[in-house]
C-alpha cells in the first residue's frame, strides 16, 4: 500500500482526524497510530518534515515539569513552608530549607519571608507521578516579585513570547522600558510606566493570539513601533534569562 | 409526510457551530439546531474538590446540564437542579467519557458546563455536540469528537432531528443518540415511546449518517477558530 | 499592599490596566430578542456577556396591592461564566445584583404596575426577569441593568385563554409591555482617591468601595447600593452621583 498524506503543512488538525495513511509515516507527540493510519489526538497545527508528522499543541492547561522557572502565588502558609498556586490543576510546596539559607526558628512567623498573595519567581525541582510539586528559591534570579502586575497567557505560547534566545521579550522590554519576567507556566510579571505597561501587555496578547502565524516578529515590531512611536533597532538579546 | 416546521422526514434543522465563545473558559463552544441553542464551557483540568472524589490514576470528567430560566417556550424554568437535569448530566458524561484520555491528569477534574439558552427539542444532543467541541478546544487528548442528534418515530414514520413540538405535543417516539464516528459506536442511547426491533435498527443506521453531518460542522468550527490566513 | 500601590500608580497617570481612561466604558453592545422568551437581550461590555430573559405569568396579586402586577428579578451566576462561580443556590453577589436591579425598576415604577392588572384582586401579570452571565470579565451589574431594560422594552404579551391561563401554543401577541421610567444603573468605584466606571475583575477586587446608582432619563436617582467597608464623605458621594448621571446618558444612547 502506498503512503498517502491527508493534511497539508501548517493546517489545523482536530481530534480523531486521520492525518496520513501508510506505514512510512512517523508520528510524534499528539498523534497516534491506529493500524496504518496516523490520527490526531488533540487540536493542533500540523508540521510535516519529510516522513515525520508533528502536532504543535495550541491549547491546554499548564502541566508542571522539573526545571521549569515559573511565577507562582503564595496561597497558604504551612507548618514548615508555603503552598503556591502555580496555575493549572496542581499546586506546589516551598519548604523552609528551599526558601532561604537563613536559619528559621521553630514556630517563627513565616509570613515575614513570604506572605499570602505574594508572587515569586521560582523553579520546580521535582514532580512526582501523583503530581506533587516541589519548588526552590535557591538559584540565580529567583526571588519575591515586588510591585508590578501579573498577566496570563496560555503556557503553550510561552516559547513564542520569549522568542529565539529571548529576542521577542527583549524587543518588548526595549521598546517599552518595562521589566518583564516570563514564567514557563504562562504567568508574566510586568513592571514599568503605566502607559508603557499597557503597550507591553497588548504586544504580549498579540503574540499569544497570533503565535502560530508566520512573520510574527515583524508584526510585533511594527506594532511596537506604531504604539511607542519609536524606531526599534535592536536585533534581540542573546541568551536572555529570567 | 410534511412536518410542522415544513421539513421532510429526513431533513435536519439548520445547524450552526462556533468554537471559543466564552473567554474565561479553558475551552468553549456553541451549537444550535433550529431554535435549540446550547453553550458549553470546559474548566480544567483543575484541582478537584471534594478531595475524596479524586482519582489517582486519571482525571475525572464532570458534566452539568442546565436550562436557563427563560429558555423554554412555556412556563419559566425554575432554577436549581431537577431529576431530569441530573439524569441528562449523567448520560452526557457517559456519552463523552469514551473519547477522552485524562491519564496525564491524576487527581484533577475536568468540568463541563452546558447551558441551554433556548430550547426546542434535542437539547441533550445539542449539549453533547457543543461539549465535544469545547473539550477539543481545551486542548485535551481525545480519540475523536462526539456528535449527537435526536431521531424519532412520528405517525409510524421515521423522522430525523425531532423538534420540541414533535416530541412534546405530537408524542413522537424520541431516540437521542450520540455517535463516535471513528469507532463507529454509539455512546448515548435513550428512548421513550414505542418501536419495533427492526425499525430501531433502521433508525439507528439513519441516525449515524445524520450524525456525520454534525461531525463535519464540528470539525469545521474547530479549524475555523485557529485558521491561518 | 503591593498590588494596590501598583494600580494606584497607573490610575494617577490617568491610565487603566487595559489602556482606558478612568471614566470610559469598554465597548457596549445590546442585541434584543435572543431567545424564545417574551422579552430578552444579550449585553456585551468588553468580554463580559450577560443574557437577560423576561417571562410572564398570570398570578393572584398580593393582598395589599390588588390592582398591581408583580415583579421579580433573579440572577444566576452559573459556573459556565467564571472559574469562580459555583453551582448551588444564589450567593451574596448574585443576590446583590438581583436586588439592586429589582430596586431600580421597582422604585422608578418602570413597569407601570397598575397597567399589569387583568382583574383587580384576582389576576395580574407577573413579570419575571432572569439575569444569567455567559462570561464574567467584570461589571456584570451594569450589564444586567442595561439588559433588563432592553429585554423589557421588547417584551410582548402571550395570548390568554378563556380559562385565564396562558396559551403557550399560540404566537405572542403584538402588544408590548408599557414602560414608565427607564432606569439605567451605573456602578462607580473608588480606588484610593480615584473614581472609575466599568471595572475589570482586578479593579473590582482592589476597589475600596463602590456605589451602584439607578438613574432615569430625567436624571433622577431611584436606587443606590454602596459596597465595601470604606466610608465616603457627602462630597465624594455627590461626585459619584454626578459621574453616574453623565454615564447613564451615554449608555441610554446605546440601548436606543
Amino acid at each position: 500500500m502506498t503512503d498517502k498524506l491527508k493534511i497539508k503543512n501548517k493546517e489545523i488538525a482536530v481530534p480523531g482526524e486521520v492525518l496520513a495513511e501508510g506505514m512510512g509515516f512517523v508520528p510524534s507527540k499528539g498523534i497516534s497510530r491506529e493500524n496504518d493510519k496516523l490520527v490526531a489526538e488533540q487540536v493542533g497545527m500540523i508540521g510535516i518534515e519529510g516522513k515525520v508528522i508533528k502536532l504543535i499543541s495550541l491549547r491546554g492547561v499548564y502541566i508542571p515539569k522539573a526545571g521549569d522557572k515559573i511565577i507562582a502565588k503564595v496561597i497558604d502558609v504551612l507548618m514548615t513552608g508555603w503552598r503556591l498556586d502555580i496555575r493549572g490543576p496542581y499546586s506546589a510546596v516551598l519548604s523552609m530549607k528551599d526558601a532561604t539559607s537563613d536559619f528559621i526558628q521553630r514556630g517563627a512567623d513565616l509570613t515575614q519571608y513570604f506572605a499570602l498573595g505574594d508572587y515569586v519567581l521560582t523553579k520546580i525541582t521535582n514532580v512526582t507521578s501523583q503530581k506533587l510539586v516541589d519548588v526552590t528559591m535557591k538559584g540565580p534570579g529567583l526571588r519575591k516579585l515586588k510591585g508590578g502586575r501579573i498577566l496570563k497567557v496560555n503556557s503553550h505560547k510561552v516559547p513564542r513570547v520569549i522568542g529565539k534566545d529571548g529576542s521577542m521579550v527583549v524587543m518588548i522590554k526595549q521598546a517599552t522600558g518595562c521589566n518583564i519576567l516570563v514564567g514557563q507556566n504562562g504567568w508574566i510579571w510586568l513592571d514599568g510606566e503605566p502607559k508603557q505597561e499597557v503597550i507591553a501587555e497588548k504586544a504580549i496578547k498579540k503574540i499569544e493570539s497570533e503565535a502560530h502565524l508566520s512573520g510574527l516578529t515583524d508584526r510585533i515590531k511594527d506594532f511596537l513601533e506604531k504604539q511607542t512611536k519609536k524606531k526599534i533597532t535592536v536585533e534581540g538579546g542573546k541568551n536572555e534569562k529570567n | 409526510m410534511k412536518r410542522t416546521d415544513g421539513r421532510t422526514p429526513d431533513q435536519m434543522r439548520p445547524i450552526k457551530a462556533e468554537v471559543g465563545v466564552i473567554p474565561n473558559a479553558d475551552g468553549s463552544a456553541m451549537f444550535s439546531a433550529g431554535k435549540t441553542i446550547a453553550y458549553a464551557a470546559v474548566y480544567g483540568p483543575r484541582e478537584m474538590y471534594p478531595r475524596f472524589m479524586q482519582n489517582p490514576k486519571q482525571g475525572v470528567l464532570r458534566c452539568t446540564y442546565n436550562m436557563m430560566p427563560f429558555s423554554g417556550h412555556g412556563d419559566r424554568v425554575r432554577p436549581g437542579g431537577s431529576r431530569r437535569s441530573k439524569e441528562i448530566s449523567a448520560v452526557t458524561e457517559n456519552a463523552l467519557r469514551p473519547v477522552l484520555d485524562l491519564s496525564d491528569y491524576p487527581n484533577a477534574a475536568v468540568d463541563v458546563f452546558i447551558e441551554l439558552t433556548q430550547t426546542d427539542g434535542g437539547t441533550r444532543c445539542a449539549g453533547i455536540t457543543a461539549a465535544a467541541m469545547a473539550l477539543a478546544d481545551a486542548g485535551l487528548k481525545m480519540k475523536d469528537l462526539v456528535s449527537a442528534m435526536s431521531m424519532g418515530m412520528l405517525e409510524g414514520e421515521m423522522v430525523v432531528d425531532i423538534n420540541g413540538t414533535e416530541d412534546c405535543v405530537l408524542g413522537a417516539t424520541d431516540v437521542p443518540i450520540a455517535l463516535i464516528p471513528n469507532m463507529d459506536k454509539i455512546s448515548l442511547l435513550q428512548l421513550d415511546g414505542e418501536i419495533s426491533r427492526e425499525t430501531l435498527k433502521k433508525l439507528l443506521d439513519t441516525g449515524k449518517k445524520k450524525c456525520l453531518e454534525i461531525y463535519k460542522a464540528q470539525q469545521n468550527a474547530l479549524k475555523e477558530k485557529y485558521k491561518v490566513d | 499592599m503591593a498590588e494596590k500601590e501598583h494600580i494606584l500608580k497607573s490610575l494617577k497617570a490617568g491610565v487603566r490596566y487595559d489602556g482606558r481612561k478612568l471614566l470610559d466604558y469598554r465597548e457596549v453592545s445590546v442585541e434584543p430578542n435572543v431567545t424564545n422568551a417574551e422579552g430578552s437581550a444579550r449585553v456585551k461590555i468588553g468580554d463580559t456577556e450577560v443574557l437577560v430573559g423576561v417571562k410572564l405569568a398570570v398570578e393572584e396579586p398580593y393582598p395589599d396591592t390588588p390592582e398591581e402586577g408583580k415583579l421579580m428579578v433573579n440572577t444566576e451566576l452559573r459556573p459556565i461564566a467564571s472559574p469562580d462561580f459555583e453551582s448551588g443556590p444564589p450567593g451574596e453577589q448574585a443576590i446583590d445584583i438581583a436586588r439592586v436591579v429589582d430596586r431600580g425598576l421597582r422604585e422608578s415604577k418602570a413597569l407601570a404596575p397598575e397597567k399589569l392588572c387583568i382583574k383587580a384582586g384576582e389576576k395580574v401579570w407577573s413579570v419575571m426577569i432572569d439575569v444569567v452571565p455567559l462570561n464574567d470579565a467584570g461589571n456584570i451589574l451594569d450589564a444586567a441593568s442595561i439588559g433588563a431594560l432592553a429585554a423589557l422594552k421588547n417584551t410582548r404579551f402571550p395570548v390568554v385563554k378563556e380559562d385565564g391561563n396562558i396559551d403557550w401554543e399560540a404566537e405572542l401577541t403584538d402588544k408590548k409591555l408599557e414602560l414608565g421610567k427607564e432606569p439605567i444603573e451605573v456602578t462607580v468605584l473608588k480606588i484610593g482617591e480615584f473614581y472609575i466606571v466599568d471595572p475589570i475583575l482586578k479593579e473590582e477586587e482592589l476597589a475600596d468601595t463602590s456605589i451602584t446608582i439607578a438613574v432615569s432619563k430625567e436624571g433622577l436617582v431611584y436606587a443606590m447600593q454602596k459596597r465595601g467597608d470604606s466610608p465616603l464623605s457627602v462630597d465624594e458621594i455627590d461626585k459619584m452621583v454626578e459621574i453616574a448621571v453623565k454615564k447613564s446618558g451615554e449608555l441610554r444612547k446605546i440601548i436606543g
